[in-house]
């Protein structure tokens, strides 16, 4: 097998990373809880769908975003939907920013993600306590909501160097 | 100022209205069909339950598997921490053994003095059924304190029952699928057990704080907290048997547990039957 099929098969899998990357963080809900760090914490799901709706939204299908929401449901004992609801509006708000947006700037898409999970978040936190009486620490979530966006500029560099190494022939194309 | 308000209508239907780039849905269609799936699960519509406890099953055990690599990298985490406490640590236990070894020859005769006179006085004795769990995932995040055990329904877990960790408790089952179950910890916020607090005698409710401890809650400010109180369940409720031990309040009302929540292999799923005599 020559050196450059080998490649191609390779980018070819890590095409899909997103997507695995999605269903492995919604099942294992990684955030780095174990470290014990009193306010830290950060929802990883959050980052991955807004950047990805944003910058290659055919890389998570919406119908693959509901099935990990509702995984996600189900390993944090949430009502059936309302994950699935969140990401929605994060991939809402998304689209509404690729539409509008003619030349892309890592700022004002991270300010834009700020104002997206503070929605997003609001939306689950009502939802939560008035709707099914499931008590949410609001100290917590707002700790939750301050580490998410900060970890966006980061993980987005980090996608941002992936999506030039893995999609840049399949754009050339 | 109208064509701007139009451009915001325009990108906001062609964000929530039209299909994407290679997708199959349309947003506004998801969106509407997760506030479908959000009303019929708080009217516990049969249908909803049953997809639920489909999705319980499978989902429980992948997410087992997929939660290994981060587990592997938790005990590596604890080990290391153990190790560098090592000599501190046998110190610290030398003393405490020294210390307990008399207090375990009180408490045997205390004990047995306890149920002759419990008998005396046609109290019940508390009848204790037990099986060993194991821990298959163990969700700590600001949303929900809880574990999944991999023992349900086919093993006679039931909703209500305690979780010990050795003699202590740490929660109790919420959710009961066919082979796996699903426990509040009593760190979670929405837990609440009747406790009493020792020496004093004084009744109250344990809430969680979302955090690694707990809280006192709904007891007379003339019980100031002043000095070291051990708590127990009380009792009240007959959800749990009383005297099952806690956690401590040194100052305040913050209740420091005596298990290590986050350090949870193996739990004792408890039932507790009253016994005649």
């Amino acid at each position: 097998m020559s050196v450059q099929t080998k490649r191609t098969k390779l980018k070819r899998f890590l095409a899909f990373a997103p997507l695995i990357l999605l269903f492995a963080s919604t099942l294992n809900e990684f955030d780095f809880n174990y470290l014990n760090y009193k306010y830290f914490s950060f929802n990883f799901p959050f980052i991955l769908i807004y950047y990805w709706s944003l910058k290659r939204s055919e890389s998570l299908g919406y119908g693959y975003i509901f099935i990990a929401s509702l995984f996600n449901d189900v390993v944090l004992g949430f009502p059936v939907g309302l994950s699935g609801l969140t990401y929605f509006i994060i991939c809402g708000f998304a689209a509404y920013l690729r539409n509008i947006t003619l030349r892309p700037d890592i700022v004002k898409d991270w300010l834009f993600f700020l104002l997206t999970i503070l929605v997003a978040t609001s939306i689950n936190y009502i939802l939560l306590t008035t709707f099914f009486s499931v008590n949410v620490n609001y100290y917590d979530l707002t700790g939750n909501i301050f580490f998410t966006f900060l970890l966006y500029y980061l993980f987005s560099y980090i996608f941002d160097i992936y999506q030039r190494f893995v999609f840049k022939e399949q754009t050339n194309d | 100022m109208a064509t701007s308000r139009d451009d915001f209508v325009i990108a906001i239907r062609s964000a929530f209205l039209k299909k994407g780039n290679k997708q199959r849905f349309s947003l506004v269609a998801l969106i509407l069909f997760s506030i479908v799936l959000i009303v019929l699960s708080r009217i516990n519509f049969p249908a909803i339950n049953y997809l639920k406890i489909g999705l319980n099953e499978v989902v429980y055990r992948v997410s087992f598997i997929v939660s290994l690599p981060e587990q592997q990298l938790n005990r590596s985490l604890i080990a290391i921490n153990n190790h560098l406490n090592l000599y501190n640590n046998h110190d610290q236990l030398k003393e405490k053994f020294k210390s307990l070894r008399g207090k375990e020859l009180d408490n045997e005769y205390l004990k047995f003095e306890n149920e002759r006179l419990r008998k005396l006085i046609d109290e019940y004795i508390i009848n204790t059924e037990e099986l060993v769990a194991k821990v298959l995932l163990d969700k700590e995040s600001p949303f929900l304190r809880s574990l999944i055990l991999n023992k349900g329904s086919k093993d006679k877990i039931r909703i209500g029952m305690a979780v010990l960790d050795g003699p202590y408790l740490v929660g109790k089952v919420v959710e009961v699928n066919y082979a796996t179950s699903r426990v509040l910890l009593i760190s979670d916020l929405n837990s609440k057990i009747p406790v009493i607090l020792e020496p004093g005698d004084i009744q109250s409710i344990m809430s969680g704080s979302g955090k690694n401890n707990g809280q006192i809650q709904y007891f007379k400010t003339e019980n100031i907290l002043n000095e070291k109180k051990i708590v127990f369940t009380s009792g009240s409720g007959g959800i749990f048997k009383s005297g099952i031990p806690i956690g401590e309040i040194n100052s305040g009302e913050e209740i420091k547990f005596f298990s290590d929540l986050s350090q949870l292999t193996f739990v004792k799923v408890v039932s507790f039957n009253k016994e005649n005599n």
